[in-house]
C-alpha cells in the first residue's frame, strides 16, 4: 500500500505543474497561426507594417514560449519520477504518442523557432514565411499527439491487459489514433488556444487604441485577431458541445458529476443551472433546473436516460466485487498457477480488474477486502461533485462572455468604428485573463473529473504513483513552487514591459515612443501613423 | 514489413543509442557552450556572440533529449519507471538546471541591466554543467548496478540514497568520474564549436579550452577504463527465457562478478573499436583544433563522443539497468521492452521521421552558418539573443 499522503502530494504536484504548463501552451497554439497570417500578408503585399506586426507579436510570443518549453520539460520527466507504476503499467500504449510527438512535431517546432527569431536577416521572405508556417504546424501537431495520449487516459481504447507482462499493451494503433475522445479534445483544445491568442492580441491592441498611440498598427492587429477569434470561439463552443456528447458516452461519472445529477431522471433529463452539490448527503441544495436540456446535450435524444451518480455507484459496486475475483485470480496466475481453469476465471472478470485495484487504496490485498472497505471504494468511485460542477460553469460562462465580446468587436471593426467604442476597448483590456480562466477550469474538469482513475476504469490514481515518501514530495513540490513563482514574476514583468512599449520595442524608429523621444513632438502621440500604409 | 520481436528488441537498443549520441553531439555541445560562456566571454557583447552561435539551434537540439526520454518511455517503460523514480532528486536537479536554458537564452538580452545579464549567464552555465554532470553520473551508476527491485506486480522500489549515487559504498567516486568524463567531453566539444563559429579573440580562448578539456577527457576516460577493468564488478546473465519471449524481468538468473563487463569485448572483438574510436577521435580532435582546423575537429570530437557512449553500451549489453541488490530483477534489452506491436510502430515512425529531422536540421544549420562577430551583434542589438 502506498502512503496516501504521498499520493495526495504527488497529485498536487502533477496538478500544479500541469496547470502551470498550460498557462503558456494555449497562447502558443494560437499565436503561431496569427503570425503566419500577418507574415503572409507581408509577403503578399510587401507592406512593412505587417512585418513589424509579425516581429512584435512574435516577441511577446517568444517570452511566453520560453516558459512553455521550460515547464513542458517537467511534464516529460514527471511520469517517470512521480508516476512510475503508471509508466510501467501503460507505457506500452501511452509512451508511443509521446515519442511520436517528439519525432513528428516537437523537432519541427523547436528547430524552426530558432530561425523564426534569428533568421530574419539570413532567409528570403518566402523562406522565412515557410519557417513560420512549419513552426506553427509543429506546435499544433504536438498538441495532437499529446491529446491522443490524454484522450487514451480518458477512454483507453485499442489496448488490452496482459497478465504475463502485468501491464496494458497496445493491440491497435489505429484505434488509439482515431479515439473519438482524443479527436474531439484536440479540436476543442487547439481552438481554445486560438481564442486565447485572439483575446491576447485584441486586449493589447485595444490598450494602444485607448492610449491613442500606434493606431495603424493596433487596428490592423485587432482586425487579424478579431477575424481569427470569431472562427475560433465558434469552434470551441461547438466542439465543447461535441465533447459533452462524447463524455456522456464514455465517462458517465464525469458527466453526472459535472451536472450534479444524483438520481437517474426520466428522459430527457433536466439541466441544473446553479446549485450547491453535497457529496456526503448525495444531493444538490438549492438547485435551479432547466427542463430537458441535459438529456438533449448528453444523449441528443428525447428518450435515452442520463444515468445518475447513485445508480452509477450501484454499478460500480458490482464491478468492484467482480474486480476482486479478477485480482484474486491474477495473483494465482502470477504465482505460478497458470492453469486453463484459472485463466478462464480471470478472463471472465478481467474487464473489472481496474475496479478491484481501487481497493488497493485501503488494503494491500484486495482479495481479502472487508465490506466496509468495499463500501468506501464505492463512495470514492465517483469524483467530488462540487468542484467539477462549479469549474464547469465558470468555463462555460467565460466562453459565453468571450463569444459576446468577440462578436461585438467583429461588428464594430467591420463598421470601421472600433477605436471609438472606448467602453468595448476597455472590456477587451480587462478580459485578457478570461481565456486562461476558461482553459484552466476546462482542464480541471477534464482531469479532476477522471478521478479516481489515472487511466479510465483501468488504473486507479491511488496505485499509479512512485514508491516515494511524503518528505520527498514536500521537498520537490516546494522546489517547483519556488522556482515556478520566480519564473512567473519574471515572465509577467517582461510581458508588461514589452506590451507597454509596443512596436517601439522593435527600434525601427517608426513608432510612438521613439518618435516622441527623438522628435520631441508630443502631438504625434495622438496622431495615427498613416504614412505607414 | 514485419520485423520479428527479437530483432526489434535489438534495434531499439540501437535506436536509443542513436538518440543518446544525437543528444550528446548536438545539445551536449550547447551545454558545453553554456559551461564555457562566463569564462570565454569577457565582455557582454562577447557573451552575446557566444550565445548567438547556438541561439538558433539549441532548442531543436534539446529535442534529442526529449525524444530520447519519450523513446525510453515507449520502448523500455520499466527502465523509464525505475530509473526516473529511483534517481528522483538527481533527475529533478537536472530538470531544474535545464529550466535555466529556455528562459536564459530568450530573456537574457531583453533587458540591459548588467546584473540581469550576468545572472542569466550563470544560469546558462548551470543549465549546461548540472545536466551534463548528472547524466554522466547516471551512466556511472548503471555500470555499478542500481539498488532496486521489483515486486510481483512489477512495481519498482529504489533502496539507495541520493548521496550513494555520487559516492558508492563499494566503488567510491566512480560515478563522479563518469560525470567528469561527460562534463569534460561536452566542454571540449563546445569549445571546438566556438573556435569554428566565433572570431578573435573568442576563438583563441576557445582553442585553449578545447585543448585542456580534450586532454582531461582522454585522461579521465582512460582512468575510468582501468577502474572498470580492475575495480568494478559487472553483471552476467546465467539463464533466461528465449530472446523473443514475452518480456518479464523476473524470470532470469543474473550473477555479479569481476570482469563481466569485459566479456563482450572478448567474445566480439570488433567492439574494441569503440574505445579506440573514443581515444583516437578525441585525440585527433585536439590536434585538429590546435592546427586551426576546427571544422574537422568538430567531426572528430563527435566521433570521440560516439566512441565513449558506445564503449559503455557495449560493456553492458544486454544490460540496461542492472540491480545491485537483486541482480535477477535487472532490466535487460530482452525483458524490459514494450510489446511487439509498439516496438514495431515506433520503429517505423523513427525510420520515417529521423531522416526528415536530419534533413531540415542540416538546412537550418546551413542557413545560419557564419562566424558570429561582435560587429554583427552590435548591428542587430534588438534582434539577436
Amino acid at each position: 500500500m502506498l502512503d496516501s499522503t504521498m499520493v495526495e502530494l504527488s497529485r498536487w504536484q502533477f496538478a500544479a505543474t500541469a496547470m502551470y504548463h498550460f498557462l503558456f501552451v494555449p497562447l502558443t497554439l494560437g499565436m503561431v497561426w496569427m503570425l503566419v497570417i500577418m507574415e503572409s500578408v507581408y509577403v503578399m503585399t510587401g507592406r512593412e507594417i505587417y512585418r513589424d506586426m509579425t516581429k512584435f507579436w512574435g516577441k511577446l510570443f517568444g517570452i511566453n514560449f520560453a516558459l512553455g518549453v521550460t515547464t513542458g520539460l517537467t511534464m516529460e520527466f514527471q511520469f517517470g519520477t512521480n508516476w512510475s507504476y503508471y509508466s510501467h503499467y501503460v507505457g506500452d500504449v501511452f509512451g508511443a504518442p509521446l515519442a511520436i510527438e517528439g519525432l513528428m512535431a516537437f523537432f519541427l517546432e523547436s528547430t524552426f523557432i530558432g530561425l523564426f527569431f534569428l533568421g530574419w536577416e539570413r532567409l528570403t521572405k518566402v523562406q522565412h514565411l515557410a519557417v513560420t508556417f512549419l513552426m506553427a504546424l509543429g506546435s499544433n501537431l504536438s498538441a495532437l499527439w499529446i491529446l491522443i495520449a490524454n484522450g487514451w487516459m480518458q477512454n483507453p481504447v485499442g489496448a488490452e491487459f496482459s497478465y504475463q507482462t502485468m501491464r496494458m499493451e497496445m493491440v491497435s494503433f489505429s484505434e488509439l489514433l482515431l479515439n473519438p475522445v482524443a479527436q474531439v479534445k484536440f479540436v476543442h483544445t487547439v481552438a481554445a488556444g486560438y481564442v486565447t491568442a485572439s483575446m491576447f492580441v485584441l486586449g493589447i491592441s485595444a490598450y494602444y487604441m485607448l492610449k491613442g498611440r500606434d493606431l495603424a498598427f493596433a487596428k490592423r492587429s485587432f482586425s487579424v485577431a478579431v477575424g481569427f477569434g470569431v472562427a475560433s470561439i465558434l469552434s470551441v463552443i461547438l466542439l465543447g458541445d461535441e465533447s459533452g456528447y462524447e463524455v456522456g458516452d464514455v465517462q458517465k461519472s464525469k458527466l453526472a458529476a459535472i451536472e450534479a445529477e444524483w438520481e437517474t431522471e426520466p428522459p430527457p433529463a433536466a439541466f441544473t443551472l446553479i446549485g450547491f452539490p453535497d457529496n456526503a448527503a448525495e444531493e444538490t441544495h438549492g438547485a435551479i433546473k432547466v427542463p430537458y436540456l441535459l438529456g438533449l446535450i448528453a444523449t441528443r435524444s428525447l428518450d435515452t436516460p442520463v444515468t445518475g451518480l447513485k445508480d452509477l455507484m450501484v454499478q460500480h459496486e458490482q464491478r468492484i466485487r467482480s474486480g476482486i475475483i479478477a485480482y484474486d485470480y491474477l495473483e494465482r496466475l502470477r504465482s505460478g498457477q497458470d492453469t486453463d481453469a484459472n485463466r478462464a476465471v480471470f478472463e471472465d472478470h478481467q474487464k473489472d480488474l481496474g475496479y478491484g485495484l481501487l481497493l488497493k487504496a485501503y488494503t494491500s490485498d484486495p482479495a481479502q477486502a472487508t465490506e466496509a472497505q468495499i463500501k468506501q471504494a464505492v463512495r470514492d468511485s465517483i469524483p467530488r461533485v462540487a468542484p467539477l460542477f462549479w469549474s464547469f460553469r465558470v468555463m462555460v460562462a467565460a466562453g459565453v462572455w468571450m463569444l459576446a465580446l468577440i462578436l461585438l468587436g467583429f461588428y464594430y471593426n467591420a463598421k470601421r468604428v472600433i477605436e471609438k467604442q472606448r467602453w468595448l476597448l476597455r472590456l477587451f483590456v480587462f478580459s485578457i485573463p478570461v481565456p486562461w480562466i476558461a482553459a484552466e477550469t476546462g482542464w480541471f474538469v477534464a482531469e479532476f473529473g477522471r478521478q479516481p482513475w489515472a487511466i479510465g476504469e483501468v488504473l486507479p490514481t491511488s496505485i499509479a504513483a512512485s514508491s516515494l515518501t511524503s518528505t520527498d514530495l514536500i521537498l520537490s513540490l516546494s522546489g517547483f513552487i519556488l522556482f515556478y513563482t520566480l519564473l512567473f514574476i519574471i515572465e509577467i514583468y517582461l510581458m508588461f514591459k514589452f506590451g507597454r512599449q509596443g512596436p517601439s520595442s522593435l527600434h525601427t524608429g517608426r513608432y510612438y515612443h521613439e518618435q516622441r523621444s527623438t522628435g520631441g513632438a508630443a502631438t504625434l502621440a495622438a496622431q495615427p501613423q498613416q504614412r505607414l500604409d | 514489413m514485419i520485423l520479428d520481436y527479437e530483432t526489434l528488441k535489438l534495434l531499439w537498443w540501437v535506436l536509443v543509442g542513436i538518440l543518446f549520441i544525437g543528444f550528446a553531439v548536438t545539445d551536449g555541445m550547447d551545454m558545453g557552450v553554456g559551461i564555457l560562456l562566463p569564462f570565454l566571454g569577457k565582455k557582454d557583447v562577447e557573451r552575446r556572440v557566444i550565445i548567438n552561435t547556438v541561439g538558433p539551434h539549441w532548442d531543436g537540439n534539446q529535442v534529442w533529449l526529449i525524444t530520447a526520454g519519450g523513446a525510453i518511455f515507449a520502448a523500455w517503460p520499466l527502465v523509464y519507471a525505475a530509473a526516473f523514480s529511483g534517481f528522483y532528486f538527481a533527475m529533478l536537479l537536472a530538470l531544474f538546471a535545464l529550466f535555466f536554458r529556455p528562459v536564459g537564452f530568450d530573456y537574457r538580452s531583453k533587458i540591459e541591466d548588467p546584473r540581469w545579464r550576468n545572472g542569466w549567464d550563470w544560469g546558462l552555465f548551470i543549465g549546461g554543467l548540472v545536466p551534463a554532470l548528472i547524466f554522466g553520473v547516471a551512466f556511472g551508476n548503471l555500470l555499478q548496478g542500481v539498488p532496486f527491485h521489483l515486486d510481483t506486480l512489477m512495481r519498482p522500489y529504489y533502496t539507495g540514497s541520493f548521496l550513494a549515487l555520487l559516492w558508492n559504498p563499494h566503488n567510491g567516486p566512480f560515478a563522479l568520474l563518469a560525470g567528469l568524463i561527460s562534463v569534460s567531453m561536452l566542454t571540449a566539444h563546445g569549445a571546438i564549436w566556438l573556435q569554428l563559429r566565433t572570431a578573435e579573440p573568442i576563438a583563441t580562448r576557445a582553442k585553449a579550452a578545447a585543448k585542456v578539456w580534450g586532454l582531461i577527457t582522454i585522461v579521465a576516460f582512460g582512468l575510468a577504463g582501468v577502474w572498470l577493468v580492475f575495480g568494478i564488478e559487472g553483471y552476467r546473465v546465467v539463464s533466461m527465457p528465449a530472446l523473443d519471449a514475452l518480456p518479464n524481468p523476473l524470470t532470469k538468473e543474473v550473477v555479479r562478478e569481476a570482469g563481466a563487463w569485459l566479456s563482450n569485448y572478448q567474445s566480439h572483438p570488433f567492439t574494441l573499436a569503440f574505445p579506440v574510436l573514443a581515444f583516437v577521435g578525441l585525440g585527433a580532435a585536439v590536434v585538429a583544433s590546435m592546427l586551426d582546423r576546427p571544422g574537422l575537429g568538430l567531426t572528430l570530437s563527435s566521433l570521440g563522443i560516439t566512441g565513449i557512449i558506445l564503449t559503455a553500451g557495449a560493456a553492458m549489453f544486454p544490460f540496461i539497468m542492472p540491480s545491485s541488490t537483486n541482480p535477477d530483477s535487472s532490466l535487460i534489452v530482452w525483458d524490459s521492452v514494450s510489446s511487439h506491436l509498439t516496438l514495431s510502430v515506433m520503429f517505423w515512425a523513427a525510420m520515417v521521421f529521423v531522416p526528415i529531422i536530419l534533413g531540415y536540421t542540416v538546412w537550418t544549420y546551413s542557413k545560419m552558418w557564419r562566424r558570429v562577430t561582435v560587429e554583427e551583434i552590435k548591428s542587430q542589438e534588438h534582434l539577436a539573443y
